[in-house]
């Protein structure tokens, strides 16, 4: 059961690992301008999986920051995964156990949460491992082959593989829209809001990461007071 | 001179603490209706935020980037596919940018 639950999870996580190849690739091309070498570079990938905050290391890194700074930075940057793990920590199961949240901690990223909370049961901890287990490799070879063999591909690959993982945020989001007309609500409001936030003078400064934090905590928020979910919608969705 | 080793381990302790007190902090059920309805609504609202504008100018023209929006949107809405809608966006990027770059 278990098994077959982790070979769904790879499955899941092939069209991932291959969008993360493209991205980390261009990755590893801002680390190797960052002055690290291709082993740093790919050693940070393995255990950082995150491609804004290791954007925002690198950026760090080259600037020779303070390590204080340098954490602020980042735990700003990746603050938003505070929020994928506490609604990953209720999509678990009451049986999932303290090492199988441990290892998931170790690889909470955009994409991989999508396919998980898109689940329309709990969470099996088994099918997050696979997911890691093929999503984690693509992520690192991508970064080292962008330090190691730099610009290899042509520039027309490297544009049209650059939308991959937001196609998959829009295979999330737009069939659940269809489902429940409040949703489709949130996320236009949603991206109507990261427009705004993006264009407008006064905000446009913040940066990215922090922009999606202060919407989701808005936006989510105003959801929840309005349009309060009952546990079958939940289970529905 | 700093060291790179240490900068590294730095960004990876922060990030996992980040991802790993959370998830193993909250290990039971959430009763409260508002932080329920709040956690239920975070992903939607992320990955729409995170989407566009972004999408738009990830490109290398911003034509191809709306393209890319457009058909990721309709193939998402009737198919839902994960790895259609992905590989259609590329392709789409791919084919407008070989017509007007």
């Amino acid at each position: 059961m278990n098994r077959k639950q982790f070979f769904r999870g790879v499955r899941t996580g092939i069209p991932i690992s291959l969008g993360y190849l493209a991205v980390s690739f261009t990755l590893g091309i801002t680390a190797k301008n960052a002055g690290l070498s291709a082993f740093q570079a790919t050693l940070t990938s393995l255990l950082v999986n995150a491609s804004a905050g290791q954007y925002a290391a690198f950026t760090c890194m080259a600037a020779l920051s303070g390590y204080l700074e340098t954490a602020i930075i980042v735990g700003v940057t990746n603050a938003r995964y505070i929020l994928m793990s506490c609604a990953l920590s209720q999509k678990l199961p009451a049986s999932a156990k303290l090492w199988h949240r441990m290892v998931i901690g170790f690889n909470v990223n955009d994409e991989i949460f999508g396919m998980a909370i898109a689940e329309e049961d709990k969470l099996n901890p088994y099918y997050y491992f696979g997911m890691m287990a093929i999503a984690m490799p693509g992520w690192a070879l991508g970064t080292f082959l962008g330090t190691s063999v730099g610009n290899i591909l042509p520039g027309s690959v490297v544009s049209a593989l650059s939308v991959g993982l937001y196609g998959m945020f829009l295979a999330v989001i737009i069939p659940a829209s269809r489902k429940s007309k409040i949703i489709l609500g949130v996320v236009i409001l949603s991206m109507a809001a990261s427009y705004v936030l993006t264009v407008l003078p006064l905000t446009a400064a913040i940066a990215s990461g922090t922009r999606t934090i202060l919407i989701t905590v808005v936006l989510s928020a105003l959801a929840a007071v309005l349009f309060p979910v009952k546990e079958a919608e939940e289970a529905d969705a | 001179m700093r060291n790179m080793y240490l900068y590294i381990a730095v960004v990876a302790l922060v990030t996992y603490a980040i991802r790993v007190l959370p998830l193993t902090l909250i290990q039971k059920e959430i009763k409260n209706q508002f932080i329920r309805s709040f956690l239920y609504y975070v992903p939607y609202v992320t990955l729409a935020a995170m989407t566009f504008p972004a999408i738009v100018t990830a490109t290398d023209s911003i034509w191809s980037g709306v393209a890319a929006l457009v058909v990721g949107v309709l193939v998402a809405w009737f198919s839902g596919n994960l790895f259609l809608v992905a590989i259609s966006a590329c392709s789409v990027v791919f084919l407008v940018e070989l017509l007007i770059l």
